[in-house]
């Protein structure tokens, strides 16, 4: 088992109760500090691969270890330990209605029993990082989709995962803040972040080049980036131009809360360029 | 998982668990009448056992003629006296049967109007050594009209009795705590029905299966010992108009219904182990759902 693997697939299959096998002899690895992109039509296993990854079904077949651990012979009062290692973005955000947005966010410190002060200070910060200062007490069902999602995004990169996944992160908003999305991904991963998109937006995956798992009808085929980086960076700077005045906006906001606060200057580089 | 003040889930906010303090305030209800009765029988069995344990009494008929009576008496002492094992003895006075015959006679009623018999109080030194049989049949040899009372017989007839009715209360509390585990069961399994997404979000997160089950028993508790403390005060005043009713009859034979501090001390604990049972049933079956997941 080599090190620089955070998760390894080895012939893995799965079918739900006696039905057909919905992924069938799956085989791939996830080196540290990679990005990929998980594609694949509607069906053909990409929820179901990644309720793999995040320790939500077993395998009918084959050998997951994460972590260096395999899963199959873990006891089952370590896999929490492993799961708060791995941070999920939701497809439908799945954030609990009757908590507030910091609460939410704040779940994953409070169930890895971290101090109450930290909790507070650690959830501030990343939910001012995300634009949402100002919506802490909110309840999800008063956020409109993109804060929801901005929060759901927040929750699971909170506990600073060494793998995140997100299943169509970018399913319910435009293309503007799907690049804003994407680049959030993409400082978390420049941080030391393993990350997999599962996504159907092929313009997002071609534009960033990162290299593909293809699923088809519960196959995989690991397809190498288009390493075709000048395009990507076209298909980027296509959409500079709403950025820019995204970008100003938040920086006169920025302006705002540092008079508030110094804090800011804490921030990573990079991340403030997308809120 | 007492000190948890914030919940993730919103359990206090559940419907289907308003009603569990009545449920456990009714069984709690019945579980103080049951235990009074436990231990009221229990004190009066050993009361009995005690206060009548250890004597007999020795009766000599009446005859027509009164020196007979009186040479019978002296026969009987003499017999008494020289018996083994006897540690006193006391001739019932004629003033004090006749006080103890009031009640069916009434006051008017003299000495002499009726034959009656000579009753004598025997104080065993040693009941389970004594010859009981050697004694009647040396008694019967000497003076064919006595007979030995023996209260030993009817005594543990009586003690058999209030042992069974005992068991029968005990029973009752044993169901009564068998049917408060399965209404905080079911009540549990509703809750984790309905907050089924919740859970398994906090599942995945990386939640232990403890820091969820705590948070179930935790508020288990507080409904066990709320239903726990309405029951005991409906329930202890009940008991003690019972006990004043019986007071007021003034009879011997009733049982004693005032409790001492080691019965209040019990009926304090009422709330306290329901609210025990409550947590621990309501932890142990969430920790048993949560185990069938991954």
């Amino acid at each position: 088992m080599s090190k620089g693997n955070i998760a390894r697939f080895e012939n893995v299959g799965l079918r739900y109760g006696l039905g057909p096998e919905v992924l069938r002899d799956v085989t791939f690895s996830l080196e540290s500090g990679s990005f990929h992109f998980l594609v694949g039509e509607s069906g053909a296993g990409k929820s179901s691969l990644l309720k793999l990854l995040y320790l939500a079904l077993k395998p009918s077949r084959g050998l997951i270890s994460l972590f260096g651990a395999d899963i199959a012979t873990t006891p089952r009062p370590q896999l929490p330990a492993l799961r708060r290692q791995i941070g999920v973005v939701f497809q439908e955000f799945r954030l609990l209605e009757h908590l507030s947005a910091f609460d939410n966010v704040a779940l994953p410190l409070r169930v890895a029993g971290i101090k109450e002060a930290d909790v507070n200070r650690h959830v501030t910060e990343l939910l001012e990082w995300v634009g949402l200062k100002d919506h802490m007490k909110s309840r999800p069902p008063t956020l409109s989709g993109g804060q929801q999602q901005r929060v759901s995004i927040a929750r699971a990169v909170i506990a600073r995962p060494k793998l995140l996944l997100a299943d169509e992160p970018t399913g319910n908003v435009d293309d503007r803040m799907a690049l804003r999305l994407m680049h959030l991904f993409e400082e978390l991963n420049r941080l030391g972040t393993t990350i997999v998109v599962a996504t159907h937006n092929m313009a997002l995956v071609d534009g960033l080049g990162y290299p593909i798992l293809r699923l088809d009808a519960g196959t995989l085929a690991t397809v190498a980036g288009s390493g075709n980086k000048s395009a990507a960076r076209e298909w980027r700077e296509s959409r500079e131009s709403a950025e820019q005045q995204a970008r100003a906006q938040a920086r006169a906001r920025r302006e705002r809360r540092r008079g508030e606060t110094d804090e800011q200057d804490a921030d990573p580089p990079g991340i403030e360029n997308f809120l | 998982m007492l000190g948890v003040k914030r919940s993730d889930l919103p359990l206090d906010k559940d419907a289907h668990s308003r009603f569990l303090p009545w449920l456990i305030a009714f069984m709690v209800f019945l579980a103080v009448l049951a235990i009074g009765g436990i231990l009221v029988l229990n004190a009066t069995a050993s009361r009995w056992d005690q206060g009548i344990g250890g004597t007999l009494t020795v009766q000599i008929a009446a005859t027509e003629d009164p020196l007979k009576d009186q040479n019978n008496l002296q026969e009987v002492l003499n017999v008494i006296a020289a018996q083994a094992g006897v540690e006193r003895y006391l001739v019932i006075e004629e003033d004090r049967m006749m006080a103890l015959l009031e009640p069916w006679l009434g006051p008017d009623a003299k000495a002499g109007d009726l034959p009656l018999p000579k009753l004598i109080d025997v104080g065993l030194a040693d009941e389970a050594s004594f010859d009981m049989k050697g004694f009647t049949r040396q008694l019967q040899l000497r003076v064919p009209e006595a007979t030995v009372d023996d209260h030993r017989v009817w005594l543990q007839r009586l003690v058999n009795l209030i042992r069974t009715v005992e068991l029968i209360a005990i029973a009752i509390l044993v169901f009564i705590a068998l049917a408060t585990v399965g209404t905080v069961v079911f009540t549990t399994r509703t809750g984790l029905a309905v907050h089924k997404e919740a859970i398994e979000v906090l599942h995945l997160i990386g939640a232990q299966d403890s820091y969820i089950a705590g948070q179930f028993a935790g508020r288990a508790m507080m409904l066990g010992l709320k239903g726990g403390i309405i029951g005991l005060i409906l329930g202890l005043p009940a008991l003690m108009a019972v006990g004043y009713l019986a007071k007021s009859l003034e009879d011997a034979a009733l049982p004693d219904l005032t409790f001492g501090p080691l019965e209040w001390i019990i009926f304090a604990a009422i709330p306290l182990g329901v609210a025990f049972l409550a947590m621990t049933t309501a932890r142990s079956t969430v920790l048993r759902s949560l185990g069938r997941m991954l």
